[in-house]
């Protein structure tokens, strides 16, 4: 992967409303996606992130701030001369066309020669494997296939960019899995850069080179997805991706108190009252009165097939959830209402400032 | 059915109510029907069958006029209305809300809300004056004003035909290099054709079923058929005008069943 | 906003403008435009021989409800102007209830039918509906008048001896308002009873609700927006009623557009009808915008 960028909003706001109704969709939201890459937009329904997807596409302008493509600035381009294209959440495929004439419009409207028009669509077709569907009106398709036509007719113009508005949230689950897979394929096959929005984290782990995660109109953080899972910056981000626990604490010499009083070891910058998070998988049962480990009671457990989740109470009732594979069969596993110790994998407590 | 299972959604009696309310609206439509093939002169008692008083309505001249000018007037009034209302539904659906667009609407569907013998009269009054200052007695007044009350006819399935076509495809066809001419001409166009068509019936059958304008509007001796039939009333009433009604009432039920046709491919 | 934006938006705008204005233009020429002619007149002279005199004048709207005596040149009540006012208003409410009795019941049979059924009888009430209003009305004749069906029918089994006398009474003209009009009673109620939760019957019936007290408590409370639709949508054009009373009612039963015809075609008194038509108008615009209230409030039940 190249470091070139190819799509950079700078500083882009974008305000509906008026007067004392004014709602801030995008709120001063600068980011840099590079050549190639699959990017992925993520955050929880009116985040902005579809908003800042429509900027980029030019179906909005934004109140103020610019979108820049190769580094020429195309904030005032209507969207029929940007080469991007879109993959609608609704596919918005036209019910009056064909299969072969939706894939092969975005041609025709640039006024490229038949022939070429021919050839392209039929190489888009086989891409998504619907040869044999060419001639059929759009109704007659499964969502699936609808789903398909829409990225052909998307990546047929061959745009620098690509933009997939929750392409996959009408689908049910198996033929979820199956689109991620072929997402993933086409983005390598074709080498174009796709900017992704979803509300699914697991998608967005996934599929995704790197992540954008929104919230409140706003850019939460930008990493890949180990580092947004692993090193979150603040707690939006740690708890909308994956489960985690917060525990209040103070920082002191070497790490950060916890309410309980016991000192977790810890690396952090940060001063006076904190949140340490750390996720269930992360933290470890161990006998209790175990040198270190902090002392701790079994409330109850819940069942999950491979994994327990046992919710545990502190010292002080503090309560945490730790993560623990099912006891294989025979096997007695933890008992409700047992005192035990935890202790937190080594590095995988993680400090925010509140 | 011996099935006995508490049906939620009846309630005694509306069932009886509702059958003989069909029974009643369609009645008077059956015997005014069967007597335009009555071979006798009477409206009321059963002479035999004959097709005489179509044959009669066919060869009257005041007849054959009057259908023509209706049906001069119909398609006159059916084009320009339809031309007018695709262009205000275009321009007042699917965009962002503007200054005076409540106006545009309200405007537009003002004949139906005024009472038709109120327009009638007030065209009467504004029409006599031109008529007195130029000199032109033809039909143009009739297919002006059937013109105007026609738009909200073929306004409203224009604009419920926009209102449901999903706004992403025309930015689709934005984002696929289309300028705003192509998408008009190559999405938006021949999705909403069913809409105008439908627009367009109405119009027609609106237009052909206008009696009070008409008769207020209408110069010496520019009977239309209803206008004709209303006239018929002073005259003892022969099985003619159950014909003439019979006809018109055929051409109304084959128009809307197209029409319905048209609308229906929507769901 | 942005430059950019503000732009887009003004375009928009100026877009919409344009491409309303044809109809407009149509609209101002043959059907809003009158309306004010229709306005001045009413406030000048009633000339000799029907028309105007260009004089301002107040007669024509104390007329309304006045008659000046000749001879004394005192003012009275106009009986017959009364009569026709009360005629018109009360056979209008009268149509409505009609149509509401029976309409009610139709629309929620049309609309608890099996999905395929619905369209066919929906359709069955739609074919009325566009069908010529005056031939209609002579269907309606050609049944109750003296030589009608109707009589023929009863005659002939026995029932009565003598025809029924209903043509031209004011019965007639109920019979025949409650007729034409009856399919816009149905069509708004369908529409709401069409939209309401069948498993709010259910929720009524588990609450130990009788099937009177699910249609008093629980349906008609909900479908009132389409009550009112309803209603409104008859009485309005009842109020205006032309062709149906001059037909039935056979000149003497006359109501408003009747009497605003006699003003204007046998020449009596051009102000008057002037007046009485923006009357008709003023009354019809006020029972509209209760319409448009009661159904903004039916599609915001928060607002």
């Amino acid at each position: 992967m190249t470091e070139a960028v190819t799509i950079e909003a700078r500083n882009a706001v974008k305000a509906f409303g008026q007067g004392d109704h004014v709602v801030r969709a995008l709120d001063d939201v600068s980011i840099q996606i590079r050549k190639g890459e699959f990017f992925t937009l993520l955050g929880p329904s009116g985040c902005g992130k579809t908003t800042l997807l429509r900027l980029i596409a030019g179906f909005e302008m934004p109140t103020s701030g610019t979108i820049l493509l190769d580094g020429a600035d195309i904030t005032d381009l209507p969207p029929n001369r940007r080469p991007v294209n879109t993959v609608f959440q609704s596919y918005a495929l036209f019910p009056h066309l064909t299969v072969a004439e939706n894939v092969g419009f975005g041609l025709t409207m640039q006024g490229r020669p038949k022939a070429e028009v021919k050839a392209r669509v039929a190489e888009m077709l086989a891409l998504v494997k619907l040869e044999a569907m060419a001639g059929r009106k759009t109704s007659q398709l499964s969502g699936g296939q609808q789903q398909r036509v829409a990225l052909a007719r998307a990546l047929a113009p061959q745009p620098k960019v690509l933009l997939l508005d929750e392409p996959l949230s009408a689908l049910d689950l198996k033929l979820r899995k199956e689109m991620q897979v072929e997402l993933k394929r086409l983005q390598t096959e074709t080498g174009i850069t796709f900017i992704f929005v979803t509300h699914d984290q697991e998608e967005a782990l996934t599929m995704s080179d790197r992540v954008g995660v929104m919230s409140a109109g706003k850019l939460q953080q930008v990493g890949s997805p180990k580092e947004i899972y692993t090193r979150p910056v603040n707690r939006f981000v740690a708890s909308f991706i994956g489960e985690t626990n917060f525990l209040p604490a103070t920082v002191v010499a070497g790490g950060v108190r916890l309410s309980t009083g016991d000192v977790v070891e810890v690396a952090t910058a940060a001063m006076g009252t904190v949140t340490l998070t750390v996720r269930p998988e992360q933290v470890r049962i161990v006998g209790a009165g175990e040198a270190g480990a902090i002392s701790a009671r079994v409330k109850f457990l819940v069942y999950f097939g491979t994994d327990t989740h046992c919710h545990l109470a502190l010292a002080d009732g503090t309560e945490v959830v730790a993560r623990v594979q099912s006891p294989a069969s025979g096997e007695a596993g933890i008992v409700e209402g047992s005192e035990i110790g935890i202790r937190f994998a080594p590095g995988a407590a993680q400090v925010l400032e509140d | 059915m011996a099935e006995r299972r508490f049906e939620i959604s009846r309630i005694p009696g509306f069932a009886t109510i509702a059958v003989a309310t069909f029974v009643m609206l369609y009645l008077p439509i059956a015997a005014l029907v069967t007597f335009s093939f009555n071979a006798g002169n009477s409206v009321a008692v059963w002479e035999g069958f004959s097709l005489h008083w179509y044959a009669d309505a066919w060869n009257n001249q005041a007849v054959k006029d009057a259908t023509a000018r209706s049906l001069i007037i119909a398609v006159c009034a059916a084009v320009i209305s339809t031309t007018v209302a695709t262009l205000a539904a275009m321009g007042t659906t699917r965009r962002a809300r503007f200054r005076g667009d409540t106006f545009i609407y309200v405007a537009i569907n003002q004949p139906l809300m005024v009472p038709e013998i109120v327009t009638a009269v007030a065209l009467m009054i504004l029409f006599g004056m031109v008529k007195e200052a130029t000199g032109y007695q033809g039909l143009g007044y009739l297919i002006l004003a059937h013109s105007a009350f026609c738009i909200p006819f073929a306004y409203l399935p224009i604009r419920a035909r926009l209102e449901g076509m999903d706004l992403s495809l025309e930015t689709a066809a934005g984002d696929l290099y289309a300028t705003p001419w192509q998408t008009f001409r190559h999405v938006t166009l021949p999705l909403l054709g069913p809409g105008i068509l439908a627009g367009a019936m109405l119009a027609f059958v609106i237009s052909l079923d206008d009696v009070i304008i008409t008769e207020f509007v209408k110069s010496g001796g520019q009977d239309t058929l209803p206008t004709y039939m209303l006239g018929q009333l002073r005259r003892t009433m022969t099985p003619e005008v159950n014909a003439i009604s019979t006809a018109l009432l055929a051409l109304t039920v084959v128009l809307l069943t197209i029409f319905f046709l048209l609308t229906r491919k929507r769901d | 906003m942005s430059a950019a934006e503000e732009r887009l938006a003004r375009q928009s705008a100026r877009n919409g403008w344009l491409l309303s204005v044809p109809a407009l233009l149509l609209l101002g020429v043959a059907a809003i435009g009158p309306l004010a002619v229709i306005f001045v007149y009413s406030f000048l002279t009633p000339g000799q021989y029907g028309n105007v005199v260009w004089e301002f004048s107040l007669d024509g709207w104390i007329s309304i409800l006045f008659t000046r005596d000749i001879f004394e040149g005192t003012l009275g009540l106009a009986d017959a102007h009364l009569t026709i006012f009360w005629r018109s208003v009360s056979l209008s409410i009268m149509t409505t209830v009609v149509a509401f009795a029976l309409g009610f019941p139709t629309a929620w049979f049309i609309a608890t039918r099996p999905a395929k059924q619905r369209a066919l009888w929906l359709f069955l009430i739609t074919i009325p509906f566009w069908t010529n209003l005056l031939i209609r009305t002579f269907a309606i004749m050609e049944v109750i008048r003296a030589e009608g069906v109707l009589n023929t029918a009863l005659l002939w089994i026995g029932i009565i001896d003598t025809p029924l006398a209903i043509i031209y009474t004011d019965v007639a003209v109920l019979i025949g308002m409650a007729y034409v009009y009856l399919p816009l009673m149905v069509l708004p109620l369908f529409a709401a009873i069409d939209r309401f939760d069948m498993r709010l019957l259910e929720a009524g019936y588990d609450l130990y609700a009788s099937r009177w007290q699910v249609l008093r408590r629980v349906i008609l409370p909900i479908v009132k927006p389409g009550i009112v639709a309803g209603s409104i949508l008859v009485f309005v054009p009842s109020l205006g009623a032309y062709v149906t009373p001059r037909v039935l009612g056979g000149g003497k039963n006359m109501m408003i557009g009747n009497f605003i015809e006699l003003q204007f075609l046998a020449g009596r008194n051009w102000p008057l009808g002037a007046a009485l038509s923006v009357t008709l108008l003023v009354i019809v615009t006020a029972a509209l915008l209760i319409y448009v209230r009661a159904a903004n409030r039916g599609s915001n039940p928060h607002g």
